[in-house]
């Protein structure tokens, strides 16, 4: 990247600002690193989806796929479990986000909980989704406790808990998993639209704490909070990972069941995938349009109510109800994983007792090499995934501030397009181009695609910080003769070396998670600890299981760890040390 | 007709360094105290912590009273203390009307009666016809009547200007202290005004307090600062 930046220095045309050079490619070529795949993608699985994929056969175009698809034994079934657990978790997460923030962000537990969040997002979906799966089991923690003093037996309940037939326990994991994401983009949108000013406002007028939130300040969140929301709903409807360790399994949810129709040894079933992939698509499209549409209604029904004047009580009362709720939320995903890690030095863990009777270290030794092989994978890719991320991302910035132009709103749409598609719907067909270019099951290969998703993690993780800092100060470090690569290198990058390796781990944390795309592009020959703790999950030892969950939880935790350590010991003061308060 | 604003012994102090220290002053109904001190001496803390909308960094002790009630333990929204920022902050996702009616106490019922209300305070104020005007459509000086007319409408007991005209033109400031001064007078609210202008505390004619600049540990700064009011009162 120095040879990117020097070049620009020395020829700087207009008032210092070069119209383009290396740098100013920086953007085009990011956007088209996960553009491009994503495009080809979509269209490699429409292809097949309408019959043709000469490879396996499908010559001509026809409709038989989709006869297929809805002929499928549970079609309707699939649909609605899909619909009604994507719809449900996302409206209990949103609504407790800002419940939440509305009824605590004056108390104590708020910051509390805050610090919390941050682990909570870094650790991966599926190993909330062990966790919760062996709290909420028949056999499982909860029940451990309560039996048999309360349960009355020293056998597991025969209750269809989890898997439950409605996919309860898959929209109770989703919340979990998708309210710290929420609350923290929450939060950071909060001091965009001068949260503090506008509650003092309302608070003068009379307005209770939460009917001042909901009136004031909510309306200018939602707008910044919207996208991140779609990406959630879309997430949620789309979720293949965590739908297969808490989700029903006859009929499961439709990607669910689409990833089976891929892998099924009968090739003829990768047609009527192909058209699964595309109706999953078409769903979230849906979906997003009929979430904006609750939208529209709200937002109108609320304005009519404001003009009421109504004030609203003190908000003591939901203030702990809210705080409560949220503290259940952070204990069962935390929780979950911490009583796997016990399971991983569990020699014997019989129920109903409440904790093992004998500990040994064995499991870990007994499977340290096959640990050791998928973490090794798991810590490389993600640490080349979120390198290149923060790298591209610093290149954009960096190039959006010299040439002075601030990105438009459809381009943040872009950016999110990675995470607003389902993995699912373009998949394949981007696997059909990677076997073609003899790409699949390469390193590179799978370090792209997980690229998809921690590039636009990454940007939105340093974006902020980057515009917000002082531009007087750049300002005065080109006056003093220094140039732009000067200015990045010394000034800014220090400057913002905080929220440059925050940006790094939660690329990473991003990585780690990967399912979907380490299965399909590493063509089932890279085993990430992910991939392995799903493959395990289903009913495998959960002493083993517990391993692989401890460290897919450890991984990112101690990259973070080390994001919000390392500033402070390199640098005794500046913003570094500010930011850490 | 309300009582008046009373500050007893207000100190405040953050992270060790006090702000200032046994603050006494008080604001009779209808009357304006300015209270003037270089940045960072601690005056928007004092019209937060007035308000009950300090942050829990400070340590503040004294009493705030209206009248004869201590309303010092009272959450923001039930002490009746109108504040107005430098910026109008309406809110830019309501109409001008909606913002006013933002304002207007819930008890005043249907929606004819309360849109009456605010026509009148939009004709008192020369907007009349305004109502359904996007706030981002006004002009500053139309802004800044706009928001003090929100937070009469809201019947408080005493007023916070926090710096109220400094964003205004020159040309316009003149105009809008005069407004706002008479109105705090026809209320007769008790009214207590942070400024860094002179003129303003010329404009609001009442008692002015100067306070000295805060915790400041370079001798030489703090020797150069001098009090710029008329009649200073200098805090120990």
């Amino acid at each position: 990247m120095a040879e990117a930046l020097q070049p620009l220095g020395r020829d700087a045309p207009k008032a210092g600002f070069p119209a383009r050079g290396l740098l100013g490619w920086v953007p085009a070529l990011t956007l088209a690193t996960f553009l491009l795949p994503i495009c080809v993608g979509l269209l490699g699985t429409w292809l097949p989806a309408f019959g043709y994929l000469p490879a396996i056969g499908g010559a001509a175009f026809s409709l038989e796929p989709w006869r297929a698809l809805f002929a499928s034994p549970g079609f309707e079934r699939m649909l609605a479990l899909t619909i009604t657990s994507g719809f449900l978790s996302t409206a209990i997460a949103f609504c407790l986000t800002i419940w939440f923030v509305a009824a605590c962000h004056e108390t104590r537990l708020f910051a509390a909980l805050r610090r919390l969040m941050t682990p909570l997002l870094a650790v991966p979906h599926v190993a909330v989704a062990i966790g919760l799966a062996f709290l909420l089991a028949p056999s499982g923690f909860f029940f451990r406790l309560a039996a048999p003093w309360l349960t009355g037996s020293e056998i597991p309940p025969d209750l269809a808990i989890l898997p439950d037939p409605y996919g309860l326990a898959l929209a109770l994991g989703l919340v979990v998993k998708e309210v710290p994401f929420l609350l923290l983009i929450t939060i950071g949108a909060l001091d965009q639209v001068g949260a503090k000013q506008r509650l003092a406002t309302a608070r003068g007028l009379g307005y209770g704490p939460i009917a001042a939130w909901m009136k004031t300040v909510l309306p200018a969140v939602y707008p910044q909070i919207r996208l991140p929301v779609y990406a959630v709903l879309a997430y949620a409807l789309s979720v293949v990972d965590m739908a297969m360790v808490l989700g029903p399994g006859t009929p499961p949810t439709l990607a669910v069941q689409i990833l089976r129709w891929f892998n099924d040894p009968d090739l003829s079933m990768r047609f009527a995938a192909s058209a699964g992939a595309c109706l999953q698509l078409g769903l979230v499209v849906l979906g997003i349009a009929l979430w904006h549409g609750f939208e529209c209604i709200a937002i109108h029904q609320a304005r009519a109510a404001s003009f009421a004047g109504r004030r609203g009580g003190s908000g003591k009362v939901q203030a702990r109800a809210a705080g409560l709720a949220m503290a259940v939320v952070v204990a069962l995903g935390l929780g979950g994983i911490a009583v796997m890690a016990v399971w991983s030095v569990a020699r014997r863990w019989r129920f109903p007792d409440a904790w093992p009777s004998a500990w040994s270290l064995e499991t870990w030794s007994r499977h340290l090499d096959g640990v050791a092989i998928s973490g090794w994978t798991t810590l490389g890719l993600g640490l080349a995934a979120a390198g290149l991320a923060v790298a591209l991302t610093l290149g954009c910035l960096e190039s959006e501030q010299r040439v002075g132009r601030r990105p438009t709103h459809r381009a943040l749409w872009l950016l999110y397009l990675p995470l607003l598609v389902p993995q699912i719907a373009f998949l394949f067909g981007a696997q059909v181009l990677a076997f073609r270019l003899g790409w699949a099951g390469t390193w590179a290969a799978v370090v792209w695609s997980h690229l998809l998703f921690t590039l636009p993690y990454a940007f939105l993780a340093l974006a902020d910080p980057y515009r917000a800092l002082d531009e007087r100060l750049l300002r005065t470090a080109r006056c003093l003769g220094a140039s732009p690569a000067r200015v990045f290198w010394r000034i800014k990058l220090p400057l913002l070396l905080r929220p440059v390796l925050i940006s790094f781990a939660v690329a990473f944390s991003v990585s780690v998670a990967q399912y979907l795309p380490t299965l399909f592009i590493g063509a089932g020959r890279v085993a990430t600890l992910t991939t392995e703790a799903v493959a395990l999950s289903s009913g495998a030892d959960r002493r083993v299981l517990g391993v692989y969950t401890f460290l897919q939880a450890a991984l990112p935790l101690a990259i973070f760890a080390l994001a919000i350590g390392l500033p402070g010991r390199l640098r005794p003061f500046g913003p570094a040390r500010e930011a850490g308060k | 007709m309300t009582g008046a604003l009373r500050l007893q012994g207000v100190s405040l102090s953050l992270v060790g360094r006090n702000l200032f220290q046994r603050l006494d002053l008080v604001a009779e109904p209808g009357q304006t105290v300015t209270v003037m001190g270089p940045s960072g001496c601690g005056k928007s803390s004092l019209l937060a912590y007035i308000c009950g909308t300090l942050d829990r960094a400070f340590v503040a002790t004294g009493s705030v009273l209206i009248g004869d009630s201590d309303v010092t333990g009272l959450p923001p929204e039930r002490r009746g203390i109108g504040i107005i920022f430098q910026d109008d902050l309406l809110f830019p996702h309501l109409s001008v009307a909606e913002n006013l009616a933002f304002g207007l106490p819930a008890s005043l019922r249907g929606r004819k009666a309360r849109l009456g209300r605010i026509e009148a305070a939009l004709a008192d104020a020369g907007l009349s016809g305004f109502g359904d005007r996007d706030p981002a459509t006004l002009s500053g000086g139309q802004r800044a009547r706009v928001a003090l007319l929100r937070t009469l409408l809201s019947e408080p007991r005493a007023l916070l200007l926090d710096e109220p005209f400094a964003k205004l033109d020159i040309g316009l400031r003149t105009r809008i202290r005069a407004f706002v001064f008479d109105h705090v007078r026809d209320y007769g609210l008790p009214a207590l005004l942070v400024t860094h202008d002179p003129a303003d505390a010329e404009a609001a004619a009442g008692q002015v307090i100067t306070l000295a600049p805060a915790g400041n540990d370079d001798p030489e700064e703090a020797a150069a600062w001098t009090p710029t009011s008329p009649s200073p009162v200098r805090l120990p």
